[in-house]
């Protein structure tokens, strides 16, 4: 069965017709064509396809397109103006928070929500608060080192976490 | 993986959703949060023809003390449990099981409801439900009941949710001077099933005596257990380090584990022993703050 759906993603308004199974995240990478959304275990576990819905880090690999009817998404495409970093992805870099770059995008996202219900985590709350999100480089250090430099400029510029 | 073929319903009040189920037929399943259910129906574990969606509901995501009642509305997330002030304040055994219930991305989605609902012992909810004796309510084609939580679990993914029912409440005990509870489940990497978990929920009245306890246990049965005898041996003594040992050696032989790659059943049965141990002595640090 067909639905109409509408939503907003990364800010721009979006209609379209999804089967009922259809999921989240392949109506993201394959209808909207924004692959920065990527698909790793396909199973909740590993975070690779977090995006934010409503302002909250959600694994699309395991929620309905449906269900995203009326929501407003956020991918990495959408988290900072075209040329720009966020804070995050700035951290990121900076710190080499990556070695392949695979888990990044998802990463990054689930930091948003991280960092807008706890702005200066500690170490070990940093590690819980990305215990949803796997790097297989385990390239965790960086990563951790990356939060905790976000976190600090975040608060040095109070920019709200989207 | 993509789910088999279905049809997706959107409740927008209960009402609807009862009825729609209702003349669906069995072939129709609630979604509350779906972290349950749509990875079973991504794998065809599950292959509901009918998909009646009721997290759009209104009203029912609610965390309030009321009279000597905490409430949860069946439709609040894992996230804002792990949020609230209250929780965070008055009741810690929440906290010790939703953080390490899944990971934050799943708790953000997942219920509270939905954890019970599924009617599996190997969610951390329900041993935190039999500890604390909560009082299901229910509302269905017949209108509301409560169900107490002894009565709620039937089986392997069986409840006494009729499939037209929705789990709209949840009541546990309010916090109260000498009372206090504790989880603690191991799991071999974060967001796994327990090899084992125990709650414990106590009450102490003035001079220390236990006037109840509650020991409920996770994925060491086919269905949620509490451990009678364990409680029994416990409520109206005053608690010496002999019998919290006594109360985790009852636990280990009552509980039902099977061998599986989470370990064997000596091993968990030993784990049960532990942990009852543990959260005895935890639940019984807070009961005394």
């Amino acid at each position: 069965m067909k639905h109409n759906i509408t939503l907003k993603i990364n800010g721009q308004s979006v209609s379209a017709e999804v089967d009922s199974r259809m999921l989240l995240v392949h109506f993201i990478r394959e209808h909207l064509s924004m692959t920065g959304t990527h698909i790793g275990c396909d199973t909740s576990n590993c975070g690779a396809c977090t995006v934010l819905l409503n302002g909250k880090s959600v694994k699309s690999c395991t929620y309905l397109a449906v269900r995203a009817d009326g929501a407003e998404i956020t991918t990495i495409e959408g988290l900072s103006p075209e040329g720009t970093n966020h804070p995050i992805q700035q951290a990121f870099h900076d710190q080499h928070g990556l070695h392949c770059g695979f888990c990044t995008p998802g990463m990054i996202l689930r930091t948003v929500d991280l960092l807008k219900h706890n702005p200066n985590p500690t170490e070990s709350e940093i590690r819980w608060g990305i215990s949803g999100n796997l790097c297989r480089c385990t390239g965790y250090n960086n990563i951790v080192k990356a939060i905790q430099q976000a976190a600090k400029e975040m608060a040095k510029e109070k920019q709200p976490a989207v | 993986m993509i789910p088999a073929n279905f049809t997706y319903h959107r409740a927008n009040s209960l009402k609807e959703a009862i009825s729609l189920v209702e003349s669906l037929g069995e072939e129709a399943k609630f979604m509350s949060g779906g972290h349950s259910l749509l990875p079973m129906m991504k794998l065809r574990f599950a292959t509901p023809e009918h998909i009646v969606d009721i997290s759009k509901i209104e009203g029912l995501s609610f965390i309030r003390e009321e009279g000597d009642l905490l409430k949860i509305g069946g439709l609040t997330t894992q996230s804002e449990m792990e949020y609230s002030e209250l929780i965070r304040r008055n009741y810690p055994i929440f906290l010790d099981a939703i953080k390490l219930t899944a990971d934050p991305s799943v708790r953000n989605v997942g219920t509270i409801g939905g954890n019970i609902a599924h009617g599996d012992a190997a969610n951390d909810q329900p041993a935190l439900m039999l500890a604390m004796r909560a009082t299901i309510i229910a509302e269905g084609p017949n209108g509301r009941k409560s169900i107490p939580i002894d009565e709620f679990f039937h089986g392997f993914y069986m409840t006494a949710l009729e499939p037209a029912d929705v789990l709209v409440e949840i009541h546990v005990p309010k916090a109260k001077k000498g009372c206090g509870g504790a989880y603690y489940k191991m799991e071999r990497k974060v967001g796994d099933y327990a090899t084992a978990g125990v709650a414990v929920y106590v009450q102490l009245d003035g001079n220390g005596t236990c006037s109840e306890a509650g020991i409920g246990l996770t994925n060491v049965s086919a269905v949620p257990m509490r451990v009678d005898r364990a409680e029994d041996l416990l409520r109206g003594k005053k608690i010496t380090p002999d019998l919290i040992d006594q109360a985790g050696a009852l636990a280990a032989e009552d509980c039902e584990p099977t061998s599986d790659l989470r370990g064997s059943e000596a091993y968990k049965r030993s784990l049960v022993h532990t942990l009852t141990k543990r959260m005895l002595n935890k639940a019984l640090e807070r009961a005394g703050q």
